[in-house]
């Protein structure tokens, strides 16, 4: 039964569709929603690249060719175009591109990705270049019209002006002249002293409809005849479906169809409720296949012998054997669990197979992959499958995979009309694609209170050797050593293997931090502990190794400075240090916990000092610092998937818990002034939080945690440390 | 069966189970896709409601159990004094990232809000330690919250 408040999403939804080609990127009021991206669009309008769109009226929309999943990357992306476009901020608006790896391929990846922190960085040169190009043309333009020198005029926020005769044009009047321009060759980019609108904290252009309930992710979507698909996926990794008894099931008042795939049953019905009511009523045999004798156990014991073995030499300097055989020697291991990325909004996909296209809409950061696997799957061309992309509720990496779409492809095979397959949050922790196991082995010796030898061992997945193969060479994961082989020190002996070790039948993937949230854990922890054997502060120690990274040193002398380090702290209270360099950006932070007789963690303080270059939207660098010291305490605090007979044991918020409001310290972030080129920032507070709340449980209790999860049987007052 | 329920200060007729949750009538029978989806079992709040001025979850409340009763959703709680004031300072705060919590967050702190003007830190852990922020807002969220107490918005 259908409300009437609905319809007039739908009559849009409808009228896109009907055009053949609709861009469903929802961002009303200053956005160009459900604007038809077609091949004419650019008619009439200023299109001097795939990324700029300025109108008669001077409307300006700009294409984003990466997602926006909470980042504030719309916000920033607009921010470097409409800079060196000189646009009136006031007009801009913001609309999702299109599946299009020609023209929207992310410069790192040659595909159309959202991830490794880098939108900024893979297009900071591309579109400052493609603003300042456009704007040479309006220049151009104009100075035609009134026939003087070019260089004689000067364009601001949305306007050309000739201050000799007083003369101005607005883009939208200039826009038809613009578009019969010539295209100049190598325009100069603005002095960053001359930027207005690139280091100042714009407001989002998102956010205003994300307080009212209008702003439309891809679980929100809504179609004319659309059912409620509820999805079981086979409860061990790798087992199929055997049989299905469905009779119950079909009696559920709303049930419309069961739907069996290979290895998942899906429920169709005319809502959620009574789709999830006919899964629960459905007696499914399951095949179990080889993996149901699988649990944690056997998989650490796997990992751990492998990484006995050497590894694939990533770097090495000096003589690490040599080295090593002197001085004071440390050896360690570190070890990090399987984790679920749990993001806010359940995974989900609304796809429509026609009998002559595919038409999807969700929220992804694959869209070209998405759209190609959806091809696949559906038996039809490329061409034909229609991706409209959401916003997303959170992505962390998850949605890099295109999983979700593919079992929505072909549940919709089934049916005529389009179908909502969402999954519940059972399914969306237990069908996971899980940041891997890894085991990291530190060997290390100590010269003069300095570390003279460093051997690393990264024992794990190789999660790029599945998701882009031609990025993994030589037996080389260059996202598994990511900020391994980059460690910040001086260390003249130095040495980095890697050892692929695939955990038995659970999938892996990327996690918000990638690489680094493993090793800067591994690194960080480690030279606490050769501090401590050193008999150094751990920040004068880290110092010391830190002579030739300025940036890296300037942000740690802040970060002591700001924290407190060095005051007095009651008994059982710590402040743990964490340097990283991931992402190109360089990040110090101090976190100050205590912890109980029982061993139950308090966090008091976080102080995070941040040099990531040029500062595209100081806020957006805050807030992401902020929230990923969130995500990245969270899993130091809770977060472990462990299976057992080939099955995720957690499920929900419940068993799989997240950090809350009650939970949260004070967090301070600094962003310091830097002219460099912008470094990622969207991960990296997720790196520093683990290694230095450990390292203030160290200083607080002595006890040197190696694992994570953080055990608190370990911390309970008088235990030996 | 035919239930009627006044959603936003309007009568809604539709068919549907008694044990139905309301979430679920919201987003799929009434096209209000402003509540959220988070957990299902009451751990997360993104489906957070008013029923009555007071904040619910949604997900694991019968329609039947809120039949004469006033239901205030996202779309709507701007109309409130204190949900504008939430609203607002959550803008000037910035507060917001990937926004799926939100909506939650949004009727949590207006409920707050308006019982308690001027709530200390307590009252706000209480009153928001129900509502999983997975972008990790919760420095803004409490920012946000005494700010909109303050009056002293922009
Ligand atoms: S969806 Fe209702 S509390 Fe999570
Ligand atoms: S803003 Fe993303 S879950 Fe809260």
């Amino acid at each position: 039964m259908n409300a009437q408040n609905s319809v007039s999403r739908r009559a849009l939804l409808t009228g896109g569709i009907a055009t053949g080609f609709l861009l469903a990127f929802h961002l009303p009021l200053r956005a160009a929603a459900n604007e038809p991206a077609q091949k004419d669009a650019t008619d009439g309008k200023f299109a001097p690249n795939a990324f700029i769109r300025i109108e008669e009226t001077g409307r300006t929309v700009l294409m984003m060719p990466q997602v926006e999943m909470g980042q504030g990357t719309y916000t920033s992306i607009s921010a470097v175009l409409a800079e060196e476009l000189d646009a009136d901020w006031s007009k801009v608006e913001v609309q999702h591109a299109p599946p299009n790896d020609k023209l929207y391929a992310n410069p790192t990846f040659g595909l159309q990705v959202t991830g490794n922190s880098n939108s900024i960085r893979a297009w900071w040169v591309p579109l400052r270049k493609a603003g300042a190009t456009a704007r040479a043309m309006l220049v151009q333009a104009a100075a035609g019209q009134w026939d003087v020198d070019a260089a004689s005029c000067t364009a601001s926020k949305g306007e050309v002006a000739h201050a000799a005769s007083g003369r101005k044009l607005g883009y939208g009047e200039l826009a038809l002249a613009a578009q019969g321009q010539t295209q100049p060759k190598d325009v100069a980019v603005k002095d960053p002293k001359d930027f207005v609108l690139i280091g100042q904290p714009l407001k989002r252009l998102d956010t205003p409809d994300k307080v009212n309930g209008k702003a439309l992710y891809g679980i929100d979507a809504i179609l004319p005849g659309m059912k409620i698909a509820a999805i079981a996926n086979c409860p061990v990794f790798g087992g199929k479906v055997g049989k299905v008894d469905d009779s119950a099931a079909m009696k559920v008042a709303g049930v419309r169809k069961v739907v069996v795939l290979d290895d998942a049953v899906a429920v169709i019905g005319d809502h959620m409720w009574a789709a999830k009511k006919g899964l629960e009523a459905l007696e499914i045999e399951w095949n179990e296949g080889t993996n149901a004798g699988i649990s944690t156990k056997d998989i650490w014991q796997n990992l751990r012998d492998a990484s006995a073995k050497d590894g694939v030499v990533a770097k090495s300097t000096g003589d690490i054997a040599k080295a090593l055989a002197t001085g004071d020697k440390f050896e360690a291991a570190y070890e990090l669990p399987f984790l679920a990325h749990a993001s806010m909004e359940p995974i989900n996909a609304t796809v429509h197979v026609r009998p002559d296209a595919c038409e999807i809409w969700t929220g992804t950061q694959i869209m070209t992959r998405v759209q190609s696997e959806a091809a696949k799957a559906a038996g039809v061309p490329v061409d034909k499958v229609i991706v409209n992309q959401h916003l997303l509720g959170g992505g962390f990496g998850r949605k890099l995979e295109p999983d979700m779409v593919i079992a929505a492809v072909k549940i919709a095979k089934q049916v005529d009309y389009p179908v909502k397959v969402i999954w519940t949050r059972e399914e969306d922790i237990q069908h996971d694609v899980y940041r891997p196991v890894y085991r990291d082995q530190i060997t290390a010796s100590l010269v003069d209170g300095k570390v003279a030898a460093w051997k690393y061992k990264v024992a794990g997945s190789a999660i790029l050797a599945r998701w882009l193969p031609p990025a993994f060479q030589k037996g080389i994961d260059i996202d598994a050593i990511d900020a391994a082989v980059d460690a910040p020190y001086d260390f003249a002996n130095f040495h980095v293997e890697y050892v692929r070790v695939e955990p038995p039948a659970v999938p892996t993937g990327f996690w918000r931090g990638v690489g680094p949230n493993n090793n800067v854990f591994a690194v960080e922890c480690a030279m606490d502990e050769l501090a401590r054997k050193a008999g150094k502060d751990p920040i004068e120690f880290r110092k010391s190794m830190l002579t030739k990274n300025p940036r890296m040193l300037a942000v740690l002398n802040l970060v002591a400075e700001k924290s407190g380090w060095g005051q007095p702290l009651p008994a059982r209270v710590g402040r743990g240090v964490c340097v990283q360099p991931s992402f190109a950006s360089f990040i110090a932070t101090v976190v100050e916990a205590e912890i109980d007789d029982i061993g139950e963690i308090v966090l008091r303080r976080v102080t995070s000092v941040v040099d990531t270059g040029i500062a595209v939207n100081p806020d957006t660098v805050k807030a992401q610092i902020e929230g990923g010291l969130i995500f990245g305490l969270t899993a130091a605090l809770y977060g472990e998937i462990t299976i057992e007979k080939g099955r995720v044991q957690q499920s929900n918020f419940h068993d799989y818990r997240m950090m809350r409001i009650n939970e949260t310290p004070k967090i301070d972030v600094t962003v310091v002034k830097s002219g460099e080129a912008p470094g990622g920032i969207g991960e990296a507070g997720v790196n520093a939080g683990p290694p230095a709340l450990r390292n203030a449980i160290y200083a607080a209790t002595g006890v040197a945690l190696r694992r994570l999860p953080i055990d608190r049987k370990l911390l309970a007052a008088g235990r030996k440390a | 069966m035919a239930t009627t329920l006044t959603i936003n200060g309007e009568t809604k007729s539709f068919d549907a189970p008694p044990e139905m949750p309301l979430l679920w009538v919201l987003r799929d029978i009434l096209g209000m896709t402003g509540t959220k989806f988070g957990c299902g079992i009451a751990q997360c709040g993104a489906c957070t409601v008013h029923v009555d001025g007071k904040a619910v979850r949604s997900c694991v409340l019968p329609i039947s159990a809120v039949a004469n009763r006033a239901i205030t959703t996202i779309e709507h709680v701007g109309s409130t004094p204190s949900g504008a004031k939430v609203q607002k300072a959550w803008l000037d705060a910035e507060v917001i990232q990937c926004g799926y919590c939100q909506s939650g967050q949004i009727m949590s702190a207006a409920a707050l809000l308006a019982a308690t003007p001027s709530p200390d830190d307590a009252d706000i852990d209480a009153a928001m330690a129900g509502n999983i922020c997975r972008c990790g807002t919760y420095v803004r969220i409490r920012e946000a919250i005494k700010l909109a107490a303050s009056g002293r918005q922009s």
